[in-house]
């Protein structure tokens, strides 16, 4: 794809658009990738990067990351920090799948112990983890209790056993934003989503039983301080958000954002997903609160799905889940605005960060990281395509300059539409099992979307971070088994 | 029904373009198009159950936001799939005024073909307008 005349390369895999890019941008943009990633982005990323400059209150740049792709409003891949103040939060910059992230666990099983009972294990696991169009659950939730669940996050499936003490302490913000307030949540999103505890979604929502090699190991020493240090040991990685709940807390709050943007607050912007209220304002500080519930539904809801895997994994090996060693590496969100303390011309200050499609990944030492990791940094999880793999990073100190952000995962390169033309699920389903992947899924066509040709390659993005110096690969794992929704 | 799905536009998610003579074909071809998105044949979807949707918006566009959401709501809410059966869309002082009867079933896996869940419509490029032939509106739905 041809690249905007004016960009400019500032360092080996970033790129700046300066504020004479476009008229109205506060800040300059700048652009993590490789020549390569970046020609393959769509000309509308440029777009949108240059159109989230513009908004009020954004500090030094807008950024995007290595697997930027096409978004509304805000590119996927989009980070912008706010000046709480003066500044604005926006829905677009945080994604319809309020807290869309990324869970991992280990096991202390190798391939070999694994593969004779793969076929049980992810039927089993297809079973217990409801997904596809609609998936329900099948825990018994009152909409009362919902309301409660969204206010206290993943800790509120802990209280009732549904998972380890430790499991939140290896959760970003443990597992519970406080502040969430469900009064600032419709009945509509409540019903949208009260039955939806412990459920994957569809799309590229997935549960994905993985191996790691001994030859994928890129840094031992992290690996190790991760508990990875078993040759072909065997992880589980899955991908889901807020589901219903969180999607109708998006429409609703964009919804009261276009009424009022530029009535009450003089607010005018290029794109109506960029829709925004003054954070300090009664709408801001509303939808803040409401999309606090939603990340805590969606950690509430991988919370659960982890409960069910080591229930899984118990019920297939016989043994107790602690005995298998089925500790979580760590929960990381992808799409969501979290107020978060950096640095900022040498002095620190509060920001509301908005990170879409982009993980947080604070460097080693930071405050809120548990002692397990403070001296290596923040995990990082990044999925892949089914067919390719995914990665475990590290933050490092050099994602300061991004507002401690990082890529999400491979990012798109085809449409879904395209992708169903060009790929039977079929045949993709043979190919997989030919190369070693079993998969089971609610939807033939909804995998055919999500064949690998329809992604970047995962290589080249967590290749990108590290060049720029964002963060640094510790573990690339394979996919053995998949469950799509 | 009249509409066709758009390559190009927002990658990850889907896009379409629907027309109609009328409003109340328009919005029938895109309420179609939104269910086909997540099931792969409207006549696998047998007419058991119906819900009743009425309300006002300022504009055809708003009208068309919300009525899609209305679909979307019913799936994750009551995991039915559902199609209008009748629409009916009048001015009124505040703008429009829409009532419709949507008809389908609880989502069945091993009947309907399912395809992928719909998370929300987007306001991105959406749009109603008039054209030579009646109405025309692109949608971008978010997977």
């Amino acid at each position: 794809m041809p690249l905007p005349r004016d960009i400019k390369r500032v360092a080996p895999a970033v790129w700046e658009l300066s504020q004479d890019h476009s008229p109205g941008m506060n800040v300059p943009a700048r652009i993590y990738a490789t020549e390569a990633l970046l020609r393959n982005m769509e000309a509308v990323v440029f777009d949108q990067v240059a159109n989230v400059a513009k908004l009020p209150g954004i500090q030094k740049y807008a950024f995007c990351m290595p697997d930027g792709h096409w978004g509304y409003g805000f590119p996927i891949g989009g980070v912008a920090a706010m000046r709480p103040d003066d500044g604005v939060i926006s829905p677009g910059g945080i994604g319809f799948d309020i807290n869309c992230g990324m869970r991992l666990v280990k096991t202390n099983l190798t391939y070999e112990d694994v593969q004779p009972r793969l076929k049980a294990l992810v039927d089993r696991l297809f079973q217990r983890v409801p997904s596809g169009v609609g998936g329900a659950s099948d825990l018994d939730v009152s909409k009362k209790e919902f309301r409660r669940l969204v206010e206290q996050g993943a800790s509120w499936c802990v209280a009732r056993g549904w998972g380890w003490p430790d499991d939140l302490d290896k959760t970003e913000e443990s597992g519970c934003l406080r502040g969430a307030d469900s009064g600032d949540v419709s009945d509509k999103a409540v019903s949208r989503g009260y039955q939806q505890v412990g459920t994957l979604g569809s799309g590229n929502h997935y549960l994905e039983i993985q191996v790691l090699k001994p030859e994928n190991i890129f840094c031992k020493e992290y690996a190790d301080a991760l508990g990875l240090n078993i040759p072909h040991q065997v992880v589980v990685m899955f991908h889901c958000g807020s589901r219903g709940f969180g999607h109708q807390v998006a429409t609703d709050y964009l919804q009261i954002f276009l009424k009022v943007m530029k009535s009450k607050y003089g607010l005018d912007v290029i794109d109506r997903e960029l829709s925004c209220a003054p954070f300090r304002s009664q709408e801001g500080q509303a939808y803040f609160s409401a999309m606090k519930c939603a990340v805590n539904m969606a950690f509430a809801n991988r919370q659960v799905i982890l409960h069910r895997i080591r229930e899984v994994f118990s019920e297939v090996f016989q043994k107790k889940a602690e005995d298998l060693g089925m500790q979580q590496i760590y929960d990381v969100a992808h799409n969501i605005a979290k107020l978060e303390t950096h640095p900022v011309d040498g002095r620190d200050q509060e920001l509301l960060v908005h990170r879409k499609g982009s993980t947080r990944a604070f460097g080693p030492g930071r405050a809120g990281l548990p002692d397990v990791y403070r001296k290596i940094g923040q995990p990082v999880i990044i999925g892949g395509s089914m067919e390719t793999g995914s990665y475990l990073l590290t933050g490092v100190e050099g994602s300061a300059e991004t507002f401690c952000s990082t890529a999400h995962g491979s990012g798109r390169t085809m449409s879904r539409h395209k992708a169903r033309g060009l790929f039977q699920g079929r045949a993709l389903l043979e190919q997989m099992r030919v190369k070693g992947i079993y998969v089971n899924t609610s939807s033939l066509q909804g995998l055919a979307e999500e064949a690998g040709a329809a992604y970047k390659n995962i290589d080249d993005v967590t290749d990108a971070t590290e060049m720029a110096g964002i963060s640094k690969r510790v573990a690339r794992f394979i996919p053995v088994g998949n469950i799509k929704g | 029904m009249s509409f066709r799905y758009l390559d190009d536009i927002a990658t990850a998610d889907i896009a379409f373009l629907a027309q109609g003579p009328s409003l109340e074909t328009l919005f029938q071809s895109a309420a179609e198009a939104t269910v086909l998105v997540m099931v792969d044949n409207l006549k696998s979807i047998q007419p058991r159950c119906q819900r009743t949707v009425g309300f006002q918006a300022d504009d055809v566009e708003s009208l068309l936001f919300n009525f899609l959401q209305e679909i979307i709501y019913y799936k994750d809410a009551e995991q039915l799939l559902l199609v209008p059966d009748a629409i009916m869309i009048q001015t009124c002082p505040g703008g429009y005024d829409l009532k419709s009867v949507l008809r389908g079933e609880g989502i069945e896996p091993r009947r309907h073909h399912l395809i992928v869940d719909i998370k929300a419509v987007t306001m991105h490029l959406f749009r109603v307008t008039p054209n030579a032939q009646g109405w025309e509106a692109l949608v971008v739905l978010d997977i």
